[in-house]
């Protein structure tokens, strides 16, 4: 039993991360990585979205025709996100500003149908909602890194606009790492989200490599697991 | 084949049901929240440009709509300042049509004899790092327009420096600043014509909003 979870959070923190292994929610992972508050504004809201859905599609499986299950989820999945944007909109409001059009793509975030077709649907609730939580993670953390990596060359600060997530105390996060006269647009628009992501992918796939170079004999665990391929 | 349709259609429609009713109760216990939210944001940023010591009417209530081509090709609000009923100053909301990406929403306050009290972007979509300094977060641009006048129809002194005028433009982006300034000018000769007739009509912006509630 601690086996299963142990491999699936090795699956949604590395080996099939939704972020850089599964390619899926690409639209908000590299619209909204400017900044490290709007990366974890996202995140968490994904997060959110992706345990709820999980736990809910989980639930509801033995009642749902395979027929028409697309669109349920759907549906479960769209419920979700309108009741996160209303309660950011009401209790984060600087945050829902700057995050604007990119929570409703949270709909179109493939990881999260993805998750519910091929892990949740079949699986019991605990399981699932432990899925959607490292699937949430996994995500989380490669918006968390995109989004460092760009604030720091683009803007040469860490944190910046923390208050709008956290409240006002958290303005002394803000860091400043270097200045600059003007700013390195190239990291701050969406071309530098995708050359940066290339090389989080790149530095991932090399790290694996070298683990497998370490441990050539080692059998891959033979797991059953559907990779999904849509495209987002 | 007929029977397992209805019945999908059921739990389809079950599902849409249910999915609803949760999302309805969310907006009903946020609703209100969300409308004091905005509400608090316009506030906000209505004292910041008009110091509050300096009227004694609710701003937020007396306000008027205006569907001018002179202004704005969409329409727009005037938020009033009065001190016991004299006119103090006008905030008046209005959009740069020619922003390098969009629409760009502000809101400019003037007073009465003219000048200009303060002027802050309320919404846009320009580029990040170049024309995104016309937000205060970022940059203290806007705050150049305070205390300036329009001396006359001609005053070639409103425009951004590269087109010989007073306001600077920003290194890499002068189809912003131009935008922006053209708008406020253009807000700057409505109230200068208008506003006898502007501080004269009966508060109309709330009606809407309060039937909304």
């Amino acid at each position: 039993m601690n086996n299963e979870y142990k491999e699936l959070a090795w699956q949604g923190l590395w080996k099939n991360n939704p972020g850089i292994v599964q390619l899926l929610g690409l639209c908000p992972l590299l619209a909204v990585t400017s900044t490290v508050v709007n990366a974890l504004g996202l995140g968490l809201a994904t997060l959110f979205v992706l345990i709820c859905s999980n736990a809910t599609v989980s639930v509801v499986q033995k009642w749902v025709p395979k027929e028409i299950r697309i669109p349920i989820f759907v549906l479960i999945i769209a419920a979700f996100v309108t009741c996160v944007q209303l309660l950011m909109n009401a209790f984060t409001f600087g945050l829902y500003e700057s995050l604007g059009i990119f929570l409703p793509l949270i709909v179109t975030n493939c990881a999260i149908i993805g998750r519910a077709e091929a892990y949740a649907s079949k699986n019991p609730v605990k399981q699932a909602s432990f899925d959607g939580l490292m699937m949430g993670l996994g995500f989380l953390l490669v918006l968390i890194t995109l989004g460092a990596i760009r604030e720091i060359l683009g803007q040469g600060t860490l944190f910046d606009g923390a208050e709008l997530l956290l409240g006002t105390w958290a303005s002394n996060l803000r860091i400043e790492v270097f200045h600059f006269d003007s700013q390195f647009l190239l990291a701050i628009l969406p071309p530098g989200a995708f050359i940066f992501m290339g090389f989080i992918i790149a530095a991932k796939n090399k790290i694996d490599d070298k683990m497998a170079e370490q441990q050539p004999k080692q059998k891959e665990a033979n797991i059953e697991r559907v990779r999904v391929n849509f495209d987002s | 084949m007929r029977i397992s349709i209805e019945k999908n259609a059921k739990i389809l429609a079950l599902f849409a049901v249910i999915c609803t009713t949760v999302v309805g109760f969310v907006h009903f216990i946020t609703k209100d929240r969300i409308a004091l939210q905005e509400q608090q944001k316009l506030l906000t940023t209505l004292a910041s440009i008009i110091a509050p010591e300096r009227h004694n009417n609710d701003i937020y209530q007396d306000c008027i709509i205006i569907n001018s081509i002179e202004l704005s090709s969409t329409q727009q609000t005037a938020y009033l300042a009065r001190f016991t009923n004299e006119p103090v100053a006008a905030a008046i909301t209005t959009t740069a049509p020619d922003g390098y990406n969009g629409n760009i929403e502000l809101l400019v306050a003037i007073n009465i004899d003219g000048s200009i009290s303060g002027v802050r972007t309320l919404k846009h979509q320009e580029t990040p790092g170049l024309g995104d300094k016309i937000e205060l977060r970022k940059s203290p641009w806007t705050l150049s327009f305070t205390g300036r006048k329009l001396l006359d129809k001609n005053d070639s002194r409103w425009a951004v420096a590269k087109d010989g005028g007073m306001f600077d433009q920003f290194t890499g982006a002068t189809i912003t600043p131009r935008a922006v300034v053209k708008a406020v000018r253009k807000t700057t000769e409505y109230f200068n014509k208008h506003k006898a007739q502007l501080f004269s009509q009966a508060a109309n912006c709330r009606g809407e909003v309060q039937n909304e509630q």
